[in-house]
């Protein structure tokens, strides 16, 4: 309900197509329209997760739609021209409205609306009457004068030919709160804007700038895409920095490229530190840093930074963001898995090198990814009473130290990636050397498990397997058995066995069982398997004794328990080498962590008038919502020897709430002038 | 008339803001301040200076949430009663839980839910019968019942607090810090709003709508209690450890609970105006009238919106302390934003042009399945920075 006493509204002139237009964009319609687009606009962006390196879009929607998508902006919805031609469209909106609208508010707060009409006053929601035989009109103005003002109205006296109207006024603040949440929204957008990439655009679009998109090392970036200190009013950038080294820039990344952000100061990482709660989840990272800058350091400044604490320098704030390894020095063993004759060879090398290898299968290149220090994962169910194991029942984990990762790429490029473990996993009550492997990222590592003997050490399964390999000693092992069976002399069966052993490291049980059932008829078949089998297992497990004789272990009188638990774990994970794939198998004997913290850097030279509009906007909602803009008005006309008093009035928010303030008014009024004649209904439910 | 000037502008003058408070409102003061210095002096060596403001802000807070609507104190002081009990008969020991009756059947903070999550399901059937029985009686019961869910919600959040504490120094933290937690938040504060606009328009027959929404959040706690054990206190990963926390996420639950109740009420309106016209009398008397509906909406709206404005904010501050931007297009910053969008538009249209009834009311309840994504579907099929509570 607003008060309709606009009596001074000119007639309006025909009205020109520029002008409509200006009353367009300041419409409320259009306001809505736009909200409702950026909204719908916005869902897109969160829908198509953004900034990804191009070729993932491609493998998403093939060569064409990963074009027209382009074209559209859609793989960085936010700083695409047609959104940022919304938004513009949002201030440009908002902006009109306030030119439009704050000229009339302003008046408002001071407009008394003197000329009223009893009619209309009569017709408010909020009115009371009295006849006051016994008063002068002066009388009554005075007393309702003084009772507005001792609540805080304003108020304006105007005399008309055969009455007079006092017209009170209060909550201009109200009005305050529009014009605050309009200004907010036009300065935020303007401060996004300069905080955004429009900028950097604009310099690119006016060719002072080109993006590099190259995988090159920073050093070799050309001038063209490197801004200098002073360049960039706002920005934000990363950079991974290994302990104890320095940086001077950052990473701009843009598109499917990116720029260099020189710095006016360098950041020297000392140290990098990352701590866990028992349960595995990450408890702080923080980074010990040093900060050099002669022209206004006298000595480098120490800091610590952390997730949540961002150091601000020179208006620089620099943030914990990620971290990583920052290429450790690992020393692995890479013990021979086919036979390889020899000392197993020993190689060094840091995380995000690569190695070239000369091998029996040709050359390789070894690619060492990534070590993590820490492997925090849950105790397999077997294992829940471990001692070093957190966690509640049925959930524990525990550390289960370093790990690396590496690929293995051949001449012709494919690669397999490994992750090995440094200690041996419980299992089971056995000790295990977990070594994973998978074929592309998107799948699950698949585990060799590599039984560790007594001393937790891979030696005598390494031992096994270069006996198994070893084709003289075995045949001398498998002669001396002296064994036959029907149709085959001792030697013809000792090179049977060998054959067979030799089938299973190659290919498996399963290929002895496919051969078996290709050369013997149908109706023998299964139970020429069956002997080949049996056969395959003894001779394995006469080897295996060797090996344990060759430990000084005396098999003839028994072999313990869990001797040949290890036969078992040894055959299965010989079983499995098949498909291992690697020749080898790199066994981390040692290694020199080396970290690298990712840190975020950023100037935002717009942030602080986002400040000022969150500031405004705030106040400008709550203003808006809970003061109101009230009118009350009295019109006081002699009336014989008396007068005449309509007191009305209202309020442009909460309607309940200014009618229990005009209920009290005419409360107060009464006891001056008694119970009014007619009052307004109580406010209805 | 012999009455003196000054005596006569007395008698004019609204009572000033400090002549209305009665000696009760400054009891009420003195006793959130005696509160807040103790809790200053017994915890201030473990508070940082931001720490001390909140507190400084939570006791001004209440001390005027209470002097705006009375029964906030008889709420306060019962839940600082019970809370108080439950630490006492904790001590320093997490395993009293197992031991002590209190703790055991009623304040220990899982129980405390349970009781809550009953009282709550109670409370909606018991508006549901005031609303077809018209007996006020019963409609006591029921707000009765919704008091009662409110207060041991509110203790059980407090003492989970504590028990976060006492399962180690380095792991408490205030309990709005996962899903699981701010649904019992949201549970609350949509309860308590709805407890003012009920005592404000005198009529419970709202009750049976907005506890709707309330049963509908405590089947997802239960099924996420029991199916996903989702109720055990984990540590807090480095990002979340601020006090931003603290202002940030109980701000963003004034806005949804508040939106949450005006679609209720959005569905109570348009059942009323179908009832109106097609003439379902009984239907009709068990509904507030549309006028009422359409108030309490706005006004739900328009705190909603407003907290919700606060809270955005406060948002972007601390993305601004933590990532480093105050904003970075993230999905669940997006939604929020569009979120915002939608209830500004919806003000537009109240606002500006006066608009009513049945448009209004459908898009208040599209905006809480709105909200509902930004608030959940955000977490399950979006990823982004705000990588905490997943289902
Ligand atoms: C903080 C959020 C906002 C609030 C609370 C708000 C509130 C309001 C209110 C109350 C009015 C009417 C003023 C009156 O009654 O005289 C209004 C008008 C208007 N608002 Fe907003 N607004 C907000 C944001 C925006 C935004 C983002 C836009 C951008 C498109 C916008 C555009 C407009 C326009 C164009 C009008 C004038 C409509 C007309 O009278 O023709 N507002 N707004």
């Amino acid at each position: 309900m607003s008060v309709s006493v606009r009596s001074d509204a000119p007639a309006r002139p025909p009205r020109r197509l520029s002008s409509q237009l200006f009353e367009f964009l300041g419409s409320m319609n259009f306001a809505i329209m736009l909200l409702v687009v950026v909204a719908i606009a916005s869902v897109i962006g969160t829908v198509l997760k953004q900034n990804q390196p191009y070729q993932d879009y491609i493998i998403k929607f093939g060569p064409f739609w990963f074009d027209v998508f382009r074209k559209l902006g859609l793989y960085d919805v936010y700083d695409a021209p047609w959104f940022l031609c919304i938004l513009g469209f949002l201030v440009l909106s908002t902006s009109v409205c306030l030119w439009r609208h704050v000229p009339g508010m302003l008046a408002e707060i001071n407009h008394f609306r003197t000329t009223v009409q009893a009619k209309s006053l009569r017709a408010f929601h909020s009115h009371a009457e009295w006849a006051l035989p016994e008063q002068t009109a002066a009388q009554v103005q005075q007393s309702v004068s003084e009772l507005l003002g001792a609540r805080g109205y304003r108020v304006r006296l105007k005399e008309h030919s055969d009455h007079r109207v006092l017209a009170g006024l209060k909550g201009g603040l109200n009005r305050c709160g529009y014009l605050f949440a309009h200004l907010a929204i036009v300065i935020i957008c303007i401060g996004g804007l300069l905080d955004g990439n429009l900028p950097l655009k604009w310099r690119e679009w006016r060719g002072e700038i080109r993006l590099e998109t190259r995988d090159v090392p920073a050093r070799d970036v050309p001038d063209s895409s490197r801004l200098q200190p002073s360049d960039n009013f706002s920005f934000r950038g990363n950079v991974r920095l290994p302990e104890g080294t320095t940086t001077n820039f950052l990473f701009l990344r843009l598109r499917d490229g990116f720029f260099i952000q020189e710095l006016p100061f360098a950041i020297e990482l000392k140290k990098f530190n990352v701590e866990f709660y028992p349960t595995g989840q990450p408890k702080s990272f923080e980074s010990d840093v040093l900060i050099h800058d002669e022209d206004h350091l006298q000595q480098p400044l120490p800091a610590t930074i952390r997730v949540n604490h961002p150091l601000v320098y020179r208006g620089y704030a620099i943030y914990q963001s990620d971290f990583g390894d920052g290429g450790s020095l690992l020393t692995m063993r890479a013990q021979p898995l086919l036979g390889q004759q020899g000392e197993a060879p020993q190689l060094q090398g840091r995380v995000g090198e690569k190695i070239p290898l000369k091998t029996p299968q040709g050359p390789l290149t070894l690619e060492l990814d990534d070590f993590r220090l820490y492997n925090i994962l849950p105790v397999p169910a077997s294992e829940q009473n471990d001692p070093q194991a957190h966690g509640e029942a049925g959930r524990k984990v525990r550390n289960f130290g370093p790990n690396f990762t590496y690929r293995l790429r051949d001449a012709t490029g494919q690669a397999e990636e490994y992750q090995n473990f440094m200690v041996p996993m419980r299992l089971d009550g056995r000790s295990f050397f977990l070594s994973g492997v998978r074929g592309s990222p998107a799948e699950e590592f698949s585990y060799l498990h590599i039984p560790a003997d007594a001393k937790l050490s891979p030696d005598r399964f390494l031992r096994f397997v270069a006996l198994l390999h070893d084709q003289p000693r075995l045949h001398a092992l498998f002669t001396a058995a002296g064994e036959s069976a029907p149709g085959l002399n001792a030697e013809e069966l000792a090179t049977v066995r060998e054959r067979l052993v030799d089938l299973f490291l190659r290919q498996g049980i399963d290929a002895i069982v496919a051969q078996t059932r290709a050369r013997v008829p149908a109706d023998k078949a299964e139970e020429a398997s069956r002997f080949f089998l049996e056969l395959l297992r003894r001779s394995l497990g006469e080897v295996y004794i060797q090996v344990l004789r060759e430990e000084g272990l005396k098999p003839e009188d028994g072999v313990a328990d869990a001797d040949e638990t290890f036969f078992n774990d040894a055959l299965n994970a010989l079983s499995a080498l098949g498909s291992y794939r690697a020749p080898f198998w790199l066994q981390l004997t040692n290694f020199e962590q080396l970290q690298a913290s990712g840190l975020q850097i950023t100037k935002a030279g717009g942030q602080n008038i986002v400040y000022l509009g969150f500031a405004l906007l705030t106040l400008g909602v709550f203003v808006m919502f809970y003061t109101s803009h009230r009118r009350v008005w009295a019109w006081i006309a002699a009336d014989g020897a008396g007068t005449q008093l309509i007191l009305a009035g209202s309020g442009n928010r909460h309607q309940d709430a200014f009618a229990k303030e005009f209920d009290e008014i005419v409360r107060t009024a009464a006891r001056r002038f008694g119970p009014p004649l007619a009052e307004s209904a109580a406010p209805e439910r | 008339m012999a009455v003196t000037r000054e005596h006569m502008l007395d008698d004019l003058a609204a009572p000033g803001f400090w002549q209305r408070l009665t000696l009760r409102d400054w009891l009420w003061a003195a006793l959130v301040v005696a509160g807040s210095l103790w809790a200053y002096a017994s915890y201030s060596a473990y508070m940082d200076e931001y720490e001390v403001a909140i507190l400084a802000g939570c006791a001004l807070g209440l001390i005027a949430w209470g002097l705006q609507w009375p029964p906030a104190r008889g709420l306060s002081l019962t839940v600082a009663g019970l809370s108080l009990f439950a630490l006492w008969r904790y001590g320093n020991d997490l395993g009293a839980q197992e031991r002590d009756f209190f703790l055991k059947y009623l304040l220990g903070s899982q129980e405390a839910f349970m009781w809550m999550s009953a009282l709550f399901v109670l409370a909606t059937l018991t508006y549901i019968a005031h609303s077809v029985s018209q007996s006020a009686f019963v409609g006591r019961v029921a707000s009765a019942l919704t008091w009662s869910a409110s207060t041991i919600g509110i203790t059980g959040l407090m003492v989970r607090w504590r028990e976060s504490y006492l399962m180690g120094t380095d792991i408490g933290h205030i309990p709005v810090s996962n899903l699981y937690e701010v649904f019992i938040l949201f549970a609350v504060v949509t309860a308590l709003l709805y407890l003012y606009h009920e005592r404000r328009t005198g009529t419970r027959k709202m009750g049976a709508f907005v506890l709707l929404v309330i049963s509908a959040a405590i089947a997802f706690l239960l099924w996420y209690t029991f199916d996903r054990e989702a109720n055990r206190i984990m540590p807090l990963v480095p990002a979340l450890q601020s006090y931003w926390m603290k202002i940030h996420v109980p701000a963003n639950f004034i806005g949804y609970g508040s939106f949450a109740l005006a679609a209720m009420l959005g569905c109570a309106w348009l059942l009323r105006d179908k009832a109106e016209r097609a003439g379902w009398r009984a239907v009709a008397a068990a509904l507030p009238p549309c006028a009422l509906l359409d108030d309490v909406m706005y006004k739900a709206i328009a705190l909603g919106f407003a907290a919700f404005t606060l809270a955005t904010i406060l948002g972007a501050l601390w993305a601004a302390e933590a990532w480093g931007g105050y904003w970075s297009w993230d999905p669940k910053e997006t939604w929020a934003l569009i979120v915002w969008l939608n209830y500004a538009a919806w003000l537009h249209l109240r606002l500006t042009k006066g608009m009513r009834g049945a448009p209004m009311a459908w898009w208040s309840i599209i905006g809480l399945l709105v909200t509902a994504f930004a608030f959940l579907g955000v977490n399950m099929w979006l990823s982004g920075l705000h990588s905490y509570g997943t289902l």
